[in-house]
């Protein structure tokens, strides 16, 4: 397994409410994705525990990607990763902001 | 383009643990206990290399099932096979007792749905593990006791195996659709020990009829038949609230004449058909083939009811 | 350690349990102060079938029926549940949940039980027999376990000598009495020179109403959260009715 934490800064905070939100699940090439409202201002923290070692190159990627895409300040997202691929944390990740910015 | 009832009620086979909870109970009801964000997980998972979940896989919680107030216990069996296991289990315990205790008092519930999909025991904690079902059992039986009846609901990947299985038989009621199995050593487990020629895990089939939800139901060790979509599961669990036997003296000794009738009867045969012939039915060889309707409606016409669980 | 051996050393003033059918036992037994306890058991590490659930199930139910809430002492020595198709197709799930419950009924209902290990119990027949008693005690040479340490490498796909190591360092999955004692599933191990008869009349006068078996878990360090996580959930289940 490796863990390493990603920061970075959203171009503006996600809309909406919502203060947690889950999707996924830790099963074989699937990932789960905690997110949390709990940064401030427009930063952004992702927390990544992986069964996959060596790929943080990859994941810093997806994340820049995903956060160009989206912009979700102010959120934390912890992941735990059971060898997904990179387009399928790419849906967790947009599954997850949808989801926590429509709740109430 | 997804087909409309698949839209509108979706297969609990398919669902996630949350999402089938979403789906049982009343909209925007759900309470959940030491949810995810709490990160109350396994402490274990690291020693073997493996990624944990937030939940251990196990969701517990509060909620209401048509206006009624209910406690509910899901287990994820996408996750490590949906397994007891020291976090996971404790989470279990923990919320029956607790229904016993508040059993009574106005925060009390009118029953515990628990959404069996496990393999059983997760070995990697197998001691733990295997003192989480049997402190399930007892805190479970705790709950009937207390006049609480818990309905089990099965139709998950994982099925209900391991001691699953005997947390199933344990419930005062079983719910069951087509996809669900229940069984307590699996058939690669039995292959493994026994060979092949014992049960041969690869004919699926062969396994099926063995373990699966028809065959349940049929033999008596599932009271409720259901298709496997979460709109009817839900459905079941409202109705057999109601009809639940207690757990007292005289519904084990009528279990016990019912379990042994059943080796008597059929404590010879080979394969399910050969029991369904010897109990009657028109067409045995006929029973995984048919469709869930017409399933239902030879059910109905055998009236398969008894208060003994 | 044989049956008759044991029943000696436990019942030095007397006994009538005799060998039933399937490698069962069963009969009265009388203490030392003359009062009586009923006994039931498994023998010669018979996996656990439906038959042999059936039996010992029977028996308890009659003894509860008796009401003289008669202490029962369980005597094991089985193995796995029995591994065939016959007994899957058969419901074996609903034997064994069904000797579960009747222990368990047997003590809500007012006897005091107590497992004696004096051999083997895996899996799901461990469930159903020695840790379905409010109380289990295990003699010197027992084997209690969910499964062997091969059969774990086999299904989780990880070296063996990795697992026995590993062992070493935790008892949260090896087999055997002192990681499950650990754990807090065994409440005493007796050895060979113990007095049998005193050991079990004190255990016999131990309160026993709730499952404390997590606690013990934590105060022995082989389960250290199990406990506290089931209090919180208890407390949070209050909080979330308001």
């Amino acid at each position: 397994m490796e863990t390493f934490t990603i920061r970075a800064q959203a171009r503006a905070s996600l809309p909406g409410t919502g203060r947690q939100a889950i999707v996924g699940v830790v099963a074989s090439g699937n990932l789960e994705v905690l997110l949390e409202r709990s940064e401030t201002g427009d930063a952004v923290v992702v927390d990544v525990t992986t069964s996959a070692r060596g790929f943080r190159a990859v994941w810093e990627a997806v994340v820049a990607d995903f956060i160009a895409r989206s912009s979700p300040g102010g959120v934390r997202f912890s992941i735990h990763d059971n060898g997904a691929r990179p387009d399928t944390v790419t849906l967790r990740l947009l599954q997850g902001v949808k989801l926590l910015e429509t709740q109430p | 383009m997804i087909p409309e009832e698949i839209v509108r009620s979706p297969s609990w086979y398919e669902s996630s643990a949350r999402n089938r909870i979403a789906g049982v109970l009343d909209a925007d009801t759900f309470h959940e206990i030491l949810g995810p964000a709490e990160r109350v997980m396994s402490p274990h998972l690291e020693l073997f290399d493996l990624p944990p979940a937030f939940d251990d896989g196990v969701i517990v919680g509060r909620g209401q099932l048509d206006g009624k107030p209910v406690a509910i216990i899901a287990q994820e069996g996408q996750f490590m096979g949906g397994t007891f296991a020291e976090v996971s289990g404790a989470k279990i315990v923990g919320l029956l007792r607790a229904v016993t205790a508040a059993a009574g008092t106005p925060d009390g519930v009118s029953a515990v749905l628990l959404l069996l999909d496990t393999g059983g025991v997760r070995l990697q904690e197998a001691n733990a593990g295997e003192l989480a079902v049997s402190e399930t059992v007892r805190a479970l039986l705790g709950v009937r006791a207390a006049g609480i009846p818990v309905v089990a609901l099965v139709g998950g990947r994982a099925g209900a195996f391991g001691g699953g299985g005997i947390v199933t038989a344990c419930c005062s009621h079983v719910v069951i659709s087509e996809q669900g199995r229940i069984s307590v050593t699996g058939p690669e487990v039995i292959e493994t020990n026994k060979g092949a020629e014992e049960f041969d895990s690869r004919d699926r089939a062969l396994v099926w009829r063995v373990t699966g939800g028809r065959s349940r139901v049929l033999l008596g060790g599932a009271d409720s038949y259901v298709k496997g979509d979460v709109a009817s599961f839900r459905a079941a669990a409202a109705r057999s609230r109601n009809a639940a036997p207690p757990f007292t003296l005289e519904t084990m000794a009528a279990e016990q004449e019912r379990l042994e009738k059943r080796l008597s009867s059929y404590g010879d045969c080979r394969d399910t058909p050969e029991i369904w012939a010897r109990a009657g039915l028109a067409d045995p060889a006929s029973v995984p083939d048919i469709d869930d309707d017409a399933f239902l409606a030879l059910l109905s016409e055998r009236e398969i009811k008894h208060d003994a669980r | 350690m044989t049956p008759v051996e044991l029943l000696t050393r436990l019942f030095p003033s007397g006994h009538e349990v005799v060998a039933g059918p399937f490698n069962t036992l069963a009969g009265r037994a009388i203490l030392t102060d003359g009062a009586a306890v009923e006994v039931v058991g498994v023998t010669d590490g018979a996996p656990l079938s439906p038959e042999i659930a059936t039996e010992l199930a029977g028996r308890i139910i009659r003894i509860v029926q008796d009401g003289k809430k008669t202490p029962i002492v369980l005597l094991i020595d089985t193995a796995s549940q029995r591994m065939t198709r016959r007994d899957e197709m058969l419901g074996l799930n609903e034997y064994l949940a069904h000797l579960a419950k009747v222990v368990t009924l047997a003590g809500l209902s007012g006897h005091r039980t107590v497992a004696v290990l004096y051999g083997a119990a895996a899996a799901g027949a461990f469930i159903a027999t020695a840790l379905a008693a409010q109380t289990l005690i295990t003699i010197d040479g027992a084997h209690p376990s969910v499964m062997d340490l091969p059969s774990i490498a086999r299904v989780t796909k990880l070296p063996l000598q990795l697992l026995e190591k590993k062992a070493e360092t935790t008892p949260i999955f090896a087999p055997g009495v002192t990681p499950l004692a650990a754990t807090g599933a065994v409440l005493e191990n007796w050895s060979e020179a113990d007095n049998f008869s005193n050991r079990l009349e004190t255990a016999l006068t131990l309160e026993a109403s709730s499952d404390t078996r997590d606690t013990l878990g934590e105060e022995r360090g082989g389960r250290k959260v199990a406990y506290s996580v089931a209090l919180r959930v208890a407390a949070e289940f209050e909080k979330a009715a308001r």
